[in-house]
């Protein structure tokens, strides 16, 4: 497989009337051509603002850290992202070489443009096609995602269309330009659970034909168990485990990862209450010092949880978490 | 349990008439609930699920009496009181309400922003001038704010400065001060964090129990209402398809919908994709439902006479109730939808 995308020390601050807040805490990945990696948290854990950053897409308050650094890998060698200023130079990947599928598709279409005419502009931005040519590639892409009678849906507007529907054109339409990398934020949140499987069918077709990498946000793992090759989990802005599918979520390694598995209704086991994890998510004003989660874990431990920064520990060779449990006392760093 | 019903519905439809049409021939409605017979006995955690557009708010509103009702019977009964709901009067709705509540979807929409959190809890109180002096409203209301895992503390506090979780915490509170029998929780946990979610549900259901209530529970996540439920009705529509203790529809389903609504619940089993039974197409518009089986556009096993009659919901065992021209064959040939 080929690099396609790496993030270090990702470290980003909003300045807001409040105070300047940390959203996204040194998180650092990889993705590679065809994996689909699932991006996992709650709300507030910094999920959508680090995917965002991948395309400098969030607001003019944002500051990113100097040792912030995203490098994309395309055929015609690396784009340092964070070096990129005007939304000219930018265009190189804000829907070219990377595309972003939104949470809510009624709110991601113009509403007075029609789909099709949506399409085809952004079609003529980042490609040389003609327009007609758009127009053709347009429809097929509609029929693609499963669209009938795709030729009639393009002159219409995204009210006409059904949720589905209309989560299936926005697919359409990110997945016209050919980008090398889609990042998915909750794709299928906003719909009904027989339309879901739908669209994720559709999603993992879609990445075998075209062999793009995808990132897929979502707070249901699920979604993630169904879809992804490997799972980042995020608390607070900060990454806490890491690895395939698989071990995360038969062997969550991270107290934070066990919790929210124990928190999901489970329908193989409808006599346990569900536990849910003791407390609320912290204001990012106030971020807990050491661990992020550690004012809510059960398993802290005064005087190290609180004080020091967890680093990351392997639990097998692709599997790693951010916890003090897994290291043994006096080794902190 | 007792043997009477708290609330039953008897054919109960609600229609909503939509602008425009033609002047000629009938003006076009949105049939959001169709003929639905249910009884919700009292103390039962009732759950009612279904997608989008299948009608199960306005099922829960029409119980509430905030939604038109077209026709057909509701009959609130706890024993002290009872009501018809479609002909009660503005004086004994207002009694009505004291009795049934709804919490509501979106904790951050449903506070008012300028109230402190003790006055939003006190304003049921107040309006429906239960209480005689302010000593007593402070008195229901730390009482009801205890139960909900609030602190004084909290009382004092505006609704900004309080998580997703806490706020739902007082809209249960606000629901629940008048002390009212029945209950109407329309996806109260849907825009909670997974790890918040878990603990309003078990709050719910332990004042549920605690107090006694009558629960109405609307949600479109099986695996929420599987776990806090003792009946769950399904509906498609604008109608009711199955209806069963919970453990029972879990483990046996008999809708074809019920069963395809259960296999999309994504498995944590990374190993189990691809093994979902996956339904094509989308719901139809209630607008313009097809003819016959409501369901049977999207059915695996429609045969020709669910094109043409509507299937009535039939007793299929004790509690066990399905409106499906072929479960019963279905059943015996082992045929999972």
């Amino acid at each position: 497989m080929t690099r396609l995308i790496d993030v270090e020390n990702l470290t980003l601050k909003f300045d807001t009337d409040e105070g300047r807040i940390t959203a996204v805490d040194d998180v650092s990945f990889s993705l590679q051509a065809g994996e689909v990696l699932g991006l996992v948290g709650e709300s507030g854990s910094g999920k959508s603002v680090t995917a965002k950053s991948l395309m400098k897409l969030n607001a003019n308050n944002a500051i990113y850290s100097d040792d912030t650094k995203v490098t994309l890998h395309l055929e015609s060698g690396p784009v340092d992202i964070m070096s990129l200023r005007t939304s000219k130079e930018l265009q190189v990947v804000r829907g070219g070489a990377i595309s972003m599928i939104f949470q809510e598709p009624m709110a991601s279409f113009a509403p007075a443009i029609s789909i099709g005419d949506q399409m085809v502009e952004q079609l003529m931005i980042h490609t040389d096609m003609t327009a007609k040519r758009a127009k053709e590639v347009s429809i097929e892409m509609l029929a693609r995602v499963g669209i009938s009678d795709a030729a009639t849906r393009f002159k219409q507007f995204a009210f006409e269309l059904s949720g589905g529907m209309r989560q299936r054109a926005m697919i359409a339409m990110a997945l016209s330009t050919k980008p090398k990398l889609l990042i998915a934020d909750e794709p299928t949140t906003a719909l009904d659970v027989t339309i879901q499987a739908q669209v994720i069918d559709l999603m993992k077709d879609l990445v075998d034909d075209f062999g793009m990498g995808i990132i897929f946000i979502t707070h249901d793992l699920g979604v993630i168990a169904q879809t992804a090759d490997n799972v980042a989990v995020m608390y607070l802005g900060r990454l806490v485990e890491q690895g395939p599918v698989r071990d995360v979520l038969r062997n969550p390694s991270h107290p934070y990862t066990r919790g929210l598995l124990d928190a999901l209704p489970d329908l193989d086991d409808l006599d346990t209450p569900l536990r849910p994890i003791p407390g609320d998510i912290p204001s990012p004003l106030e971020r807990p010092p050491g661990c992020v989660f550690n004012t809510r874990c059960n398993d802290a431990i005064a005087g190290r949880c609180n004080v020091d920064i967890p680093q990351f520990i392997q639990i097998n060779e692709n599997h790693r978490a951010a916890c003090h449990l897994h290291a043994p006392a006096g080794d902190t760093k | 349990m007792s043997d009477k019903p708290l609330i039953s519905t008897r054919d109960l439809s609600v229609h909503f008439p939509l602008r425009g049409g033609g002047i000629f021939g009938p003006k076009p409605v949105v049939r959001a609930v169709e003929g639905v017979d249910i009884d919700i006995d009292k103390g039962n955690f009732f759950g009612l699920v279904g997608e989008s557009g299948s009608g199960k708010t306005t099922l829960g509103r029409a119980m509430l009496r905030a939604a038109p009702i077209t026709r057909g019977d509701i009959v609130y009964d706890d024993g002290e009181v009872s009501y018809d709901l479609p002909s009660l009067g503005d004086k004994e709705l207002k009694e009505y309400r004291k009795r049934a509540q709804l919490i509501f979807q979106d904790p951050y929409a449903a506070l008012s922003p300028r109230m402190t959190v003790r006055d939003i809890i006190a304003e049921p109180l107040e309006v429906m001038g239960l209480t005689k002096s302010k000593g007593e409203t402070d008195e229901r209301v730390r009482e009801i704010a205890a139960k909900c895992r609030l602190n004084l503390e909290h009382l004092r506090r505006f609704p900004h400065a309080f998580s997703g979780g806490q706020r739902q915490r007082i809209s249960i509170a606000r629901a629940l001060v008048s002390r009212p029998q029945f209950v109407v929780a329309d996806e109260s946990v849907a825009a909670l964090d997974v790890s918040i979610q878990a603990d309003v549900l078990n709050l719910l259901k332990e004042i549920q129990q605690e107090m006694g209530l009558t629960f109405l529970f609307i949600s479109h996540d099986l695996s929420v209402v599987a776990h806090v439920c003792d009946h769950v009705a399904v509906m498609y529509l604008g109608r009711l398809v199955e209806s069963a203790p919970t453990r029972e529809l879990f483990a046996a389903p008999r809708h074809p919908y019920t069963k395809a609504l259960l296999s999309a619940i994504p498995s944590l089993d990374p190993d189990d994709r691809g093994k979902a039974q996956k339904l094509e197409g989308e719901i139809p518009s209630p607008t313009n439902p097809p003819p016959g089986c409501k369901f049977q556009t999207r059915c695996p096993h429609a045969i020709d006479i669910c094109r043409k009659d509507e299937p009535k919901l039939q007793q299929s065992g004790k509690e066990h109730a399905v409106a499906c021209h072929r479960w019963q064959e279905l059943a015996e040939n082992g045929m999972s939808a």
